[in-house]
């Protein structure tokens, strides 16, 4: 099936609107706007009516996938389902419709759900305070370390320019720390999963900012040595950074500032079940131990004589990091999703991931090599390298899930394994559909013995077929341009 | 895999060879064939002198970015632009795939990088 682009559904003259004759005066757009600012030919904008308009939009949210259509094991990415009632709760008028410009004392329902949710989310991650600015992930860990580099410039090491980070980190913790122009130094895992606390040892220095960790690791594995690589750290005047990505696995059950850590940044739209991707926004909330509160970014939200206030006093701080106070709406649906689960739910959310994970690892591991044998928590990784000795690579196996109606794992990801497919089945997927979910990727290890060029062809069933991925990044159209131009 | 007699190699999946004054690097079959189809290449300036393991130029695949290190320190003395319009050519010939010629500052380094045999033995290793 080939879905046209509405500009190629219309015909010129077809509109969705019929607006009455105007009223008042008319003035030439070129009275009003300065010459150079006015385009000197019309935008070629879609002509078509309104159920044109209709049908197309629904013909295209029709081939969307998502959590709510069904399994979603996207790695890393917690992609849990949003409960509905966090979409009654942010869209209450109280929230909706509110000015961010308005003063503290108009706005004191926003501002106590904002200075609650900042201490929910400490006592969660064993911090002092969060701030709740950040808008995504990776903003949260430039935030981070931004008040690393902040506290290292008030302790008067500047020369604190290096920070470790392990090989299975997502791409974004070096991205962030080059971005405060951090030198990234790298250090491998050992063949259990975990950091070397000898290498980590060696690579420490007084030039060293920091490490930044995600526990659990990206290969779905508790560090072993937690405690021991805090104090390694620590002793050298290093403060630990923790990226929340995984934070699903241990809510409840421990806390990454009993684990020694610093600076934690979330992922609302991943642990705290608030729309993810498309979707989104997203909020990347970042907390802090409390030595560090005076970095924060402001406004810190306070309470006061009885009064929630937003508070811009705050000398240290490394100023503001987004327009008002961040993606409100999210951090509303986050609210209403820890108060709706309680301190147990939370701590179940995490027990029934990491048993999830569990159960479908042990369904798939005489299927698929498993290259770290260990209890997993809210997620594991497979490799595909023995279907790869047959020719056939991970990425075809998981274009063959599509067509058995499941949305792929995270794939080629963490980098430290060949072939890798990184599941995370989430809390709220039952065991009927995990059982399903491993019958269909047993039957692709088996197609893979048996006829692998149909794998390789896949997918079949899916709106479009194999895309050829090298030309669509060699050679991308990323914008539509009217046929008659083409032959101009 | 092919691995020709008469180059030496890292740990980083890097091919070296030497040829009158100058140290031609490129990339090995074993480190396009992990990557998969290459779809772009970063290289460094004629004229930069780098330290050996210094990160000189990144390979992009459909799959991940990687770095490509030096083998040895050296002043970059040509750089082969043409792969930057063919990156395919990495996958298809690596090994003629040059993608910098350096002048070494000390050639004497050459003798620790792998020869044939030691990096097959890395391969068979990773696999």
């Amino acid at each position: 099936m080939s879905q046209r682009l509405i500009f190629e559904v219309g015909k010129p003259g077809r509109k969705g609107h019929s607006l009455p004759r105007c009223d008042v005066p008319v003035r030439g757009i070129e009275e009003i706007v300065p010459e150079e600012y006015l385009r000197s030919s019309d935008p070629e904008l879609p002509q078509v009516s309104e159920v044109d308009a209709i049908r197309h939009f629904t013909a295209l949210s029709r081939l969307n996938y998502g959590v709510d259509n069904g399994f979603y094991p996207l790695g890393s990415c917690t992609m849990k389902y949003n409960p509905k009632i966090n979409e009654d709760v942010s869209r209450l008028a109280g929230f909706s419709g509110v000015h961010p410009a308005l003063l503290d004392c108009a706005v004191q329902g926003c501002l106590e759900l904002l200075y609650r949710t900042d201490l929910l989310l400490a006592e969660i991650t064993g911090m002092a305070r969060v701030s709740l600015q950040p808008a995504a992930g990776a903003h949260g860990e430039l935030s981070g370390l931004m008040i690393m580099r902040a506290n290292h410039e008030q302790n008067k090491e500047e020369q604190r320019k290096k920070i470790i980070i392990p090989d299975t980190a997502h791409g974004t913790n070096p991205a962030s720390a080059a971005m405060v122009g951090y030198e990234v130094i790298e250090v491998k895992t050992d063949s259990r999963g975990n950091i070397d606390p000898a290498e980590l040892r060696q690579l420490m220095s007084e030039e060293v900012a920091g490490l930044m960790l995600t526990n659990p690791s990206t290969l779905g594995l508790f560090e072993e040595n937690i405690i021991e690589v805090a104090e390694i750290v620590h002793d050298s005047g290093g403060l630990l950074y923790y990226d929340g990505a995984n934070l699903n696995a241990i809510m409840g059950i421990t806390r990454p500032g009993d684990m020694g850590f610093d600076i934690v940044h979330l992922n609302l739209h991943k642990t705290f079940s608030t729309p993810h991707g498309g979707g989104g926004p997203g909020s990347g909330p970042v907390g802090v131990k409390k030595e560090l509160v005076p970095f924060l970014p402001t406004p810190v939200i306070q309470y006061r004589n009885g009064q929630y206030m937003r508070d811009y006093e705050q000398p240290l701080s490394i100023g503001q990091v987004k327009s008002f106070y961040g993606n409100f709406a999210v951090v509303a649906k986050a609210y209403a999703y820890i108060m709706s689960m309680g301190a147990k739910g939370l701590r179940n959310v995490s027990k029934t991931a990491v048993l999830n994970a569990n159960y479908l690892m042990n369904k798939l591991k005489e299927h698929f090599y498993l290259p770290y044998e260990r209890t997993c928590m809210h997620e594991f990784v497979l490799s595909g390298q023995t279907q790869k000795e047959k020719g056939v690579s991970t990425l075809d196996m998981a274009k063959r899930m599509m067509d058995y109606g499941f949305h792929p794992p995270t794939v080629y990801f963490p980098l430290i394994v060949k072939e890798a497919m990184m599941f995370e089945p989430t809390e709220t997927e039952n065991r009927e559909v995990l059982d399903e979910v491993a019958e269909i990727l047993i039957r692709i290890a088996r197609e893979v013995e048996e006829s692998p060029e149909l794998v390789k062809g896949a997918p079949y069933r899916t709106p479009i077929g194999r895309l050829d991925e090298v030309k669509a990044v060699r050679e991308p159209i990323l914008k539509w341009t009217p046929p008659r131009k083409n032959n101009e | 895999m092919r691995t020709p007699e008469g180059l030496k190699y890292t740990k980083e999946h890097e091919w070296v060879r030497m040829e009158e004054d100058l140290v031609y690097i490129g990339i090995t079959d074993y480190a396009q064939d992990s990557l998969g189809d290459i779809v772009f290449i970063e290289l460094p300036a004629e004229g930069d002198v780098l330290a050996s393991g210094q990160t000189m130029g990144v390979v992009e695949s459909v799959k991940a970015a990687s770095d490509i290190y030096m083998p040895l320190s050296g002043k970059v003395k040509k750089v082969n632009n043409a792969l930057l319009d063919n990156p395919e050519s990495v996958n298809e010939n690596p090994y003629d795939s040059w993608m910098i010629a350096i002048e070494p500052t000390d050639a004497s380094e050459l003798e620790a990088l792998l020869n044939q045999d030691e990096y097959k033995k890395l391969c068979a290793k990773e696999d």
